[in-house]
């Protein structure tokens, strides 16, 4: 059962991420780089983690959206294979188009790394399976430009397919409606801003949620 | 040939860095000042035979990466 993790020039929580997958998660994880068109078909999973792929250039996901590997993972998704985008990975998601809506920057300016409560908002996708809707987990962000943004209409749409999965308690950068992760219409790719495997462990053991429902979604023992 | 692009926050999102230097030019006395807004500028060298035709093209490239639809609104030149 193999997860793929993506390293774009400026990702920085890619080694978090593997790290939380395989000691945490017990998930069989395989590297993959930017540059690389390789066959995902032996992948149940591929990750865009964290961090500042191309520095930011131009906009944040910008650059990586048009990178060699995003039109296999474009093609992955739309044979239904699940893609999860965490921080800046949520960002390429929603650049190369995959998500709807794009995240613009902190209504403060500031970057902000904190610990946020978030509310799952639905339970009926591979995502949050492992819990309730209305239940409460502490995850932490770190991101200068976080502020989701939908239009109302798009805003609709999300609302009547269940597509937000989590809102923040406290909206910490202004984003539309406080929508902290939200779904595909298919349910198979997540982008959120906060950080699961970075309450996976010592701290906080919230983002074990995720992980737990992931692999119950696959069919793997916990 | 050069083209100039300008990026901006559409009017729908809220521009913070705009609003905040907003606020310190009023602060500075500056009350005339009603809204800042503050964008990018992209100039590009371009080898096209006509402007139009490198227009035409300037435009799906802001479509396809300079700009961001869903949140930016472009504004393409063509300069000689």
């Amino acid at each position: 059962m193999k997860v793929g993790v993506i390293t774009f020039p400026g990702s920085n929580c890619d080694s978090d991420v593997v790290d939380c997958l395989q000691r945490v998660g017990g998930f069989e994880v395989g590297r993959l780089w930017h540059k690389e068109s390789p066959d995902l078909s032996s992948f149940k999973l591929i990750v865009l983690p964290g961090g500042f792929s191309y520095g930011d250039y131009l906009r944040c996901g910008a650059m990586a959206s048009c990178s060699p590997i995003m039109d296999k993972v474009k093609a992955f998704a739309s044979q239904g294979g699940l893609v999860l985008g965490i921080c800046n990975g949520f960002q390429i998601l929603c650049e190369s188009g995959l998500l709807p809506g794009a995240l613009a920057r902190n209504l403060n300016l500031n970057f902000i790394c904190t610990d946020v409560s978030v509310q799952i908002e639905a339970s009926d996708n591979p995502w949050t399976l492992k819990t309730e809707k209305h239940q409460l987990l502490s995850l932490p962000i770190a991101h200068g430009e976080g502020r989701y943004i939908i239009d109302d209409q798009g805003y609709e749409e999300l609302l009547k397919n269940s597509q937000i999965l989590m809102t923040y308690r406290n909206n910490p950068n202004g984003s539309t409606h406080n929508i902290a992760g939200i779904c595909n219409r298919n349910k198979n790719v997540f982008g959120l801003m906060p950080h699961p495997e970075r309450a996976s462990d010592l701290r906080s053991r919230d983002g074990l949620k995720i992980w737990d429902s992931l692999k119950t979604y696959l069919g793997i023992q916990s | 040939m050069k083209a100039r692009i300008h990026v901006f926050y559409k009017d729908s999102v809220f521009d913070p860095q705009g609003n905040t230097v907003g606020e310190s030019l009023k602060k500075m006395g500056f009350h005339k000042v009603k809204n800042v807004r503050i964008g990018r500028v992209i100039d590009l060298e371009v080898d096209y035979s006509t402007k139009e035709e490198a227009k035409k093209d300037v435009i799906r490239m802001c479509e396809k990466l300079l700009a961001n639809p869903v949140i930016e609104s472009f504004r393409p030149e063509i300069l000689d």
